[in-house]
């Protein structure tokens, strides 16, 4: 089970966090402050784990970005590298060639993305396409709406959608 | 990408960012704060564009780190709206900002059901992500059944059927009884039917987290998984859509593979075979490719298959594959495997019987240890103490040290532990384990805990070929210009007992030696400095005729803590002094050491002979026996884990010593604590490591500490030798004492002694037994055999037959804790003396509260998970009448000795208690337990206790084990030593001088 999903850039901002775990916010203050600490200051050939606090933070740098995904210690670590990977792949598409600013000025789409693939820390779909219809339908439905509240007229046919 | 059309949020993402520094950006934020607070009070009809907004731009916030302390209505306000774009809004922003303790979730559990139980499948998509991802207790109970009903209803599309099934695996993990078994294994059975490939994946986790917690459930699934397997791995039958980079979905063949695992076995032939029919092909069919996530992806498979492999305990032709596999592994250059690689040959270690092939590549684990990667060397680390043996401790061990000098500092405990322990476990002579132990202390002091070196006294104090050879060492050290206060207490023992045998060496004369302890008596803390002063006076003892420069020079010091202010040093100095004066009769006071119980030193001897086998020392599957090792092992006679409890059983032995050399110096006795020496080269009453401390150590403040300490055992072999056999101690008491400690008499009559030493780590134990035969003939037909109860696992290694006469023989025993339970093992234990069969039945103290591990939470950790924790059977109430009436004093040393930690204060009502643990089993893992118990200062004799955990069956079991310790009268309780009762069946004949010294005391 994945406990939590951060994104921190190089210079240690954090990007999107997401916790499947009951963390208090002074609890994820610390966690992001001790594993931002551990990881950011590791080698680029070294492998992508790091133990923590008798778990796994399975990690992957990407540009700028670090993303990483905590894990129970007997969990499968490729595994969940690759779920980082996938979930990039899909950002990438949807954004067209994702970069860190992408990601910073539609947080939440990358929000929405990540929900769509993770769920209760385990991954929900593994089809790039099934994941990228669901986002745009939302996208539509998003942007109907839009268009209804600047026309008055169609309000109740597009409700229920 | 376009920015997504809110320019308020943009413009003020873009404003953070330009932000020179963490002060502007501050003042930015509490700004912005400001700006929402006001917004979100006043103006009653925000419209919903703005609130969105407004919300976003919270989360924002919060995920920079900053305290949002309101707006949370707001944000669940939006779940209620009734068009898509804010209601998406209000359940995103939602399950960031809280977590599933919050209270305001409650507000919104009734708009989320109707969201789930409504016709719109966006909505229940939503509702089901939020639920999914930070749903609670509450959550569980209130909406299991209707997430259920999405899962299983035929109408209900894929999209929503995932979240559906992820939803209700957080729910089961909640509160696992949501999902009621009866019902769900034949539904269960159908999900894995399923075609569609983002469904089954999504449902195969739930199906893993269910057999994980019972999989007697759920056999009718078995032979869909396989088929699962077959369809992926086999016929590869998958829409393109579903495989990545060109490998059929490799999270739902891991997935798969994980949930088979927790299957103790598959008994078809048919479904076995096709199984191992994949597994074959995994196995043989992975190669490394150049694309980095196709690498990754085929082994994440990979070595899920090796570990389903393992886990089948399949022929030896596959396992001798996969070691192949992972020996390949562990030498690649990409990191991630060789990671994986030792991992896996760690978990390997422990599965089967695979040491020596392992063995192979010892060379290549090492140069991993010098890895520059912390993670690897993490598991280097953890697999070189696993593969250890006799064979190749020496490499190993020596390696570590090493090591030592340039491993962070975060890895040094454990690897300083670690070197320890395997240095006394597979130690091929004593002069090594001198040098290990000297070097640990040398270059890792802070980790090596007294024990350690106080076991190094003991060795060189039994052999005197180490004697010159340890004082030698202990005077290198000492050249050394900063040395550890560990190296220095030792250094100060050894060289005040064998400097002389170096006197004729430069350098080494009395006054030289003195010169150089007492060159860093400044810098010591004050207990070194009662051994140093004891060096003195011994390294004065041995330099008959006295120098008079010398002698003058420690009767000042002598004479300087003659006022100190630590009791200690003070009673030290004075004595030391006085005895100084007595002239040539200080020899015989101070005069060496006397060995080690003379039963030991027999074995030493013998160890060489064929009967080496009678100690097993190996722990780990009995594999290593060579005789050097014995040889440690067998001096290695006590726990010195404290030294109460060493103090403890030296004073055990004591009795069926002096029955021979009926010569105990009574006197000296009283007057100087254990100081009994007549014939200081016979040697038998100072049976222990201790006596370096207890000859020394007043009589009075350690003297009834140590008592006080060790309860009723000190006193206990009070014994009468002409009674047909029967214990010479109460049995029962000596169980609840062993209860709440980890060493001691578990058993004796006047034939045997039982000792017990145990190590308690996480789930697992690892204990010795030591039966000591106390007469001059051996001992015939010894058994022991464990009725275990089903919780425990135990592996005692084999036991003599015959026990030699005065000799010890050790049974290392591991002990594995499956689950939660309160059941006792119980040994079976007899043997043949004479004619006479004796035959005992003794309680092992492996019970619960062995498996605590103590933590101690603060009010805002243990208040959440306490709420957490519900309802039954989580949760448990109970009022227990009858309690033995204690103060809440005593009550909470009782639970404190239990390692249930008692946390004053947190308890508003001052009469109350509440405790917390960590109880370690393979079932449960680490489980935290919460207590709390609420007295009635007008009755103490009842009271209401409230038990928490994760786990029912401990909630249960912790509650029935804490009612006992309650009611029942655990003579372990310390005060009850001044009263300890002499066995009335066994009158105490005062000629015994065991009986005479349990009265001195």
């Amino acid at each position: 089970m994945i406990h939590f999903v951060l994104l921190i850039s190089r210079q240690g901002k954090v990007r999107l966090t997401k916790w499947y775990s009951p963390y208090s916010q002074k609890e994820r203050s610390k966690v992001i402050r001790e594993l931002s600490g551990m990881i950011l200051s590791r080698g680029p050939k070294l492998c992508n784990f790091v133990e923590w606090r008798g778990f796994k933070v399975v990690y992957k740098r990407y540009a700028s970005l670090y993303f990483c995904m905590c894990i129970n210690q007997e969990d499968n670590e490729l595994e969940v590298l690759e779920i980082i990977h996938h979930y990039v792949e899909i950002l990438d598409r949807y954004f067209g060639s994702v970069c860190e600013l992408d990601l910073i000025f539609n947080f939440h789409k990358a929000y929405y993305i990540l929900d769509e693939v993770l769920i209760a820390g385990e991954l929900q779909e593994s089809s790039k396409k099934t994941v990228a219809r669901l986002v745009a339908t939302q996208d539509s439905l998003v942007e109907a709406a839009k268009e209804e509240a600047n026309s008055i007229s169609n309000i109740i046919a597009q409700a229920t959608k | 990408m376009a920015l997504s059309g809110m320019r308020g949020l943009s413009v003020f993402i873009s404003e953070i960012r330009n932000c020179q520094n963490k002060e502007q950006e501050r003042l930015r934020v509490d700004k912005e704060l400001g700006n929402i607070r006001n917004r979100f009070k006043n103006e009653k009809g925000l419209a919903p564009y703005e609130k969105k907004k407004y919300v976003w731009k919270m989360l924002y916030i919060f995920m920079l780190g900053y305290d949002v302390d309101f707006g949370h209505m707001e944000a669940v306000s939006l779940i209620s709206a009734p068009k898509y774009p804010e209601k998406q809004v209000g359940y995103l922003v939602t399950s960031c900002l809280l977590n599933e303790n919050h209270d305001f979730l409650r507000l919104a559990i009734n708009t989320v059901r109707n969201d789930i139980i409504g016709r719109n499948e966006t909505f229940q998509c939503l509702a089901l992500t939020l639920v999914g991802n930070i749903g609670g207790r509450e959550f569980a109970e209130s909406l299991a059944p209707d997430v259920q009903k999405l899962l299983i209803s035929s109408s209900c599309r894929p999209l929503v059927k995932k979240k559906a099934a992820l939803c209700l695996l957080r729910l089961f993990r909640k509160n696992p009884d949501v999902v009621n078994v009866d019902g769900w294994s034949n539904r269960m059975a159908q999900l894995l039917d399923e075609r569609n490939l983002g469904v089954l994946t999504s449902s195969m986790s739930l199906f893993v987290s269910l057999v994980s917690n019972n999989h007697e459930a759920y056999w009718s699934c078995l032979p869909k998984c396989v088929k699962v397997l077959e369809r992926l791995a086999r016929n590869q039958d998958v829409p393109q859509e579903y495989t990545y980079y060109g490998i059929p979905s490799p999270w739902l063949q891991v997935k798969t593979m994980r949930a088979l695992q927790y299957f103790p076995t598959i008994e078809d032939p048919n479904t076995r075979r096709a199984l191992f029919e994949v597994l074959q092909r995994v196995l043989m069919g992975t190669d490394v490719v150049k694309n980095v996530n196709k690498n990754n992806a085929s082994h994440a498979v990979l070595f899920e298959a090796l570990a389903l492999v393992m886990h089948l305990d399949a022929e030896k032709e596959m396992m001798s594959q996969c070691v192949a596999l992972l020996g390949k592994f562990i030498a690649v250059r990409e990191p991630n495997i060789r990671y994986l690689g030792l991992e896996n040959m760690t978990r390997m270690l422990m599965v089967t019987d695979v040491q020596e092939i392992i063995k192979r590549h010892q060379a290549q684990i090492i140069t991993s240890l010098k890895d520059p990667d912390i993670s690897i060397r993490r598991r280097a680390l953890d697999l070189l103490y696993a593969m250890c043996d006799v064979s190749n401790a020496k490499d190993i061990v020596e390696e570590l040290l090493q090591y030592l000098g340039t491993a962070e500092f975060t890895m040094r405990e454990e690897l300083a532990l670690k070197a320890a322990i395997l240095a006394e476990k597979f130690a091929p002579d004593l002069s090594w384990y001198m040098d290990v132990i000297l070097q640990l202390i040398d270059k890792a002091g802070d980790f090596v805990s007294d024990d350690i070196w106080f076991r190094v006294v003991q060795f060189v104090t039994n052999n005197e070929d180490l004697q010159p050879y340890a004082a030698l060492k202990a005077r290198e050290y000492l050249d050394k210009p900063a040395i550890h206060e560990t190296m220095m207490k030792v250094s100060a023992y050894l060289l005040g007992e064998y400097s002389h045998l170096l006197a004729r060496r430069p350098g080494c004369s009395p006054k030289e030696i003195f010169g150089i302890i007492h060159e860093k008596l400044p810098t010591v803390s004050t207990p070194t400095v009662s051994i140093l002063l004891s060096s003195y006076a011994k390294i004065l003892m041995h330099s008959q005729p006295p120098d008079p420069e010398l002698q003058n020079q420690i009767w000042a010091i002598f004479n300087k803590y003659e006022t100190s202010i630590d009791a200690e040093i003070q009673q030290r100095a004075v004595e030391y002094f006085a005895l100084s004066k007595k002239g040539a009769a200080l020899i015989d006071i101070l005069a060496e050491m006397p060995k080690f119980p003379e039963r030991e030193s027999s074995l030493i001897k013998r160890a060489g002979d064929t009967e080496a086998d009678t100690a097993e020392l190996s722990a780990i599957k009995s594999r290593a026996q060579q005789q050097a090792s014995n040889a440690l092992v067998v001096t290695d006679q006590q726990p010195a884990n404290h030294p109460p409890q060493v103090t403890q059983l030296a004073m055990v032995k004591i009795p069926s010593i002096n029955e021979e050399n009926n010569h105990v110096d009574q006197e000296v006795t009283q007057t100087n604590g254990s100081m009994g020496e007549g014939e200081p080269q016979n040697g038998d009453i100072l049976g222990d490591l201790l006596s370096p401390l207890a000859i020394e150590g007043p009589p009075g403040v350690s003297g009834t500490e140590t008592l006080s300490e060790d309860g009723a055992l000190a006193l206990a072999p009070v014994g009468e030798q002409e009674n047909a056999v029967k214990p010479i101690v109460d049995i029962a008491e000596i169980f609840h004492a062993l209860c709440i400690k980890d060493s001691g008499v578990l058993y004796e009559d006047p034939y045997v002694q039982i000792g017990i030493k145990a190590e308690w780590r996480g789930h697992q134990g690892r204990l010795v037994l030591f039966l000591g035969n106390k007469t001059t003939s051996s001992l015939d037909s010894v058994q022991a055999v464990f009725l275990s109860p089903s919780h425990l696992k135990l592996e005692l290694s084999s036991v003599p037959e015959v026990i030699p006469p005065r000799a010890q023989v050790q049974c290392p025993l591991e002990v594995v804790n499956l689950c939660p339970s309160r059941d006792v093992a119980v040994l079976d234990f007899s043997y043949k003396f004479g004619t006479n069969l004796v035959d005992n039945k003794l309680r092992l103290p492996a019970v619960l509260n062995k498996f605590f591990q103590p933590i101690t939470l603060s009010a805002e950790e243990f208040f959440p998970q306490w709420r957490s924790l519900a309802a039954p059977p989580l949760k448990l109430q109970e009022v227990v009448r009858g309690v033995r009436p204690m103060s809440l004093g005593e009550m909470a040393n009782l639970l404190n000795s239990l390692k249930l930690i008692v946390s004053p204060g947190l308890d508003p009502n001052a009469n109350n208690l509440v405790a917390s643990t960590t109880f370690y089993s393979e079932s449960t893992r680490s489980m935290l337990c919460l207590v709390r118990i609420e007295t009635d200062p007008a009755d103490r004799t009842q009271l209401r206790m409230t038990v928490a955990s994760g786990d029912p069956t401990l909630t249960f079991e912790l509650k029935e084990f804490i009612k006992e310790q309650l009611i029942s009268i655990p003579s372990a309780s310390r005060p009850a030593v001044h009263q300890q009762p002499q066995p009335t069946t066994q009158p105490i004949s005062l000629s015994d001088p065991g009986a005479l010294l349990a009265g001195l005391l």
